[in-house]
């Protein structure tokens, strides 16, 4: 699937089952930005790109490596209730690089596309689902804007149904906590770290703008890989 | 006496403002009616209609309370900028969007703030007009958790119970800066007295929630909401954390909540000395 695909890109340690069947764990590392910090102005600020990128996906990656080795250990060790208790961390720091990762990929400057609307078999989909792009973003962005808190609102399809969704997930929890079928084509991150220097409390001037900046294609490219045109 | 008239900015004359727990709704529903005396701080408008001239309908809200200090006071812990934007627009904000609610919503008008807190909670399915309300009590209540100059150690009978309840006050801050540190998402790090267990505790809430709600009673509280600390210390949130313990955090204003609080929940007996 996409996102295990993604997540295994960029691992650093391998895992080789040594003479005692010793395995490490595997550990992640923060991955490139295929752009300059500066690359979204005006739309997204490069002090927030530099900020967003390099402390705070760093932060979900250091806690989420931290938290697995924890787990590791405790299971070795037959420990339950410590496996259990490392749940919340696991799905709060891991969901925070899977999300962040999505939403590098989201996101492109506007002179390679940004912005630019999307054709074939997902902008088809857009109009049968939603009736229009414009209906599409004001959904989302009327989501987004209602969140309380922090969280993401995502464009999403439903493998099983290849219906397109419009969801919200609290903190850094990922799309399929709402859905098992659920794939993330589209992610905007929510969270007052992602906008707050720039547009402070006005997310919705945050929501508007970053649509100048979303690189469909990525998201036309998770589309056809679930539903490859015949 | 009542926690209503200190922390929140309610201005309703008529109802009864004692801090009643777990009335039910349907007691805390107040007919409006129309006070021929202006007090002050209200809003009136004169509404004639077609059918009843000359009577006029007034509508009471909710103000925004200025923190116990000028804006610039906290330097250089907390902004200038961030209490304008912090207190000016976040916490602005609440406080109309609560109004706008309001004179919409007849059933909820006319609770004093701690009533429209518990009733719009309602047992964990909330109403729309619980976000707003929390948020207007929790900053009117964490702005007078602060103080210039604060910080420090708490005195006399607070930090005799706080050395109760935690073993130190040593261990109380280590435990309360490693809550606000382990607080997924948006919320804010309160200790509480709390009604059954009778003694303090740290609690965390997300979001708009306060210890109000599980009828306990707030001592202090900070504000680990991102905005609260983002101008001033980007996702560096642990030294604002400290920075609180250490500069900001007002064991004044504590002390006396606590001492308010003991009015309500019976700590033990007085040390009377045998003649």
């Amino acid at each position: 699937m996409a996102l295990r695909h993604l997540l295994t890109k960029n691992t650093l340690a391998t895992q080789p089952l040594g003479i005692l069947g010793f395995r490490r764990v595997q550990t992640f590392s923060l991955p490139d930005l295929p752009y300059d910090y500066g690359a979204l102005e005006p739309a997204i600020s490069g002090e927030i790109m530099q900020l967003h990128h390099q402390k705070h996906h760093q932060t979900y990656i250091t806690n989420y490596n931290k938290a697995l080795e924890q787990l590791d250990d405790a299971m070795t060790k037959g420990d339950a209730s410590t496996v259990v208790k490392l749940q919340s961390a696991i799905k709060f720091n891991g969901g925070g690089h899977v999300n962040h990762s999505i939403f590098w990929k989201n996101l492109a400057p506007i002179r390679e596309g940004g912005g630019e609307p999307p054709k074939g078999s997902l902008g088809w989909a857009i109009d049968n689902n939603f009736g229009s792009l414009e209906a599409l973003i004001q959904k989302m962005n009327a989501d987004g804007a209602a969140l309380q808190g922090s969280g993401w609102v995502w464009l999403g399809v439903d493998k099983e149904l290849n219906s397109l969704v419009v969801e919200t997930t609290g903190n850094q929890d990922p799309l399929v906590t709402k859905g098992p079928s659920l794939v993330p084509l589209l992610g905007i991150d929510v969270w007052e770290h992602a906008y707050y220097l720039q547009y402070k409390n006005v997310r919705p001037d945050y929501l508007k703008n970053i649509w100048k900046v979303m690189n469909w294609k990525y998201a036309s490219e998770v589309y056809a890989k679930e539903f490859p045109e015949s | 006496m009542s926690w209503s008239s200190c922390g929140s900015s309610s201005i309703c004359s008529w109802s009864s403002s004692s801090f009643v727990p777990h009335d039910p709704p349907s007691k805390l529903l107040k007919k409006r009616s129309t006070p021929s005396i202006a007090q002050p701080g209200w809003k009136q408008r004169r509404n004639y209609s077609h059918n009843n001239r000359g009577v006029s309908k007034v509508f009471g809200y909710y103000g925004l309370k200025n923190p116990p200090y000028k804006l610039d006071a906290l330097e250089p812990y907390l902004s200038q900028k961030t209490l304008e934007v912090h207190w000016g627009v976040h916490h602005r904000g609440y406080v109309e969007a609560l109004n706008k609610q309001l004179e919409k919503n007849d059933r909820l008008y006319g609770c004093t703030m701690d009533e429209l807190i518990k009733v719009s909670y309602n047992n964990g399915n909330p109403f729309t007009e619980f976000n707003n309300a929390a948020q207007v009590w929790n900053h009117d209540f964490f702005w007078e958790s602060m103080q210039p100059g604060g910080g420090d150690m708490p005195t006399l009978g607070l930090l005799q119970q706080i050395e109760k309840d935690f073993g130190s006050f040593t261990n109380f801050k280590e435990k309360f800066i490693e809550a606000a540190l382990t607080l997924f998402g948006s919320g804010w790090v309160w200790l509480v007295l709390k009604r059954d267990a009778k003694c303090l505790a740290i609690v965390k809430t997300s979001n708009a929630i306060n210890p109000l709600v599980w009828n306990d009673i707030p001592i202090m509280s900070l504000d680990v909401w991102e905005h609260s600390y983002y101008l001033d210390y980007r996702n560096d949130k642990a030294k604002y954390v400290n920075t609180f313990m250490n500069h900001l955090v007002s064991w004044n204003a504590a002390a006396v909540r606590m001492v308010r609080a003991q009015a309500f929940v019976n700590l033990g007996e007085p040390k009377i000395p045998v003649a």
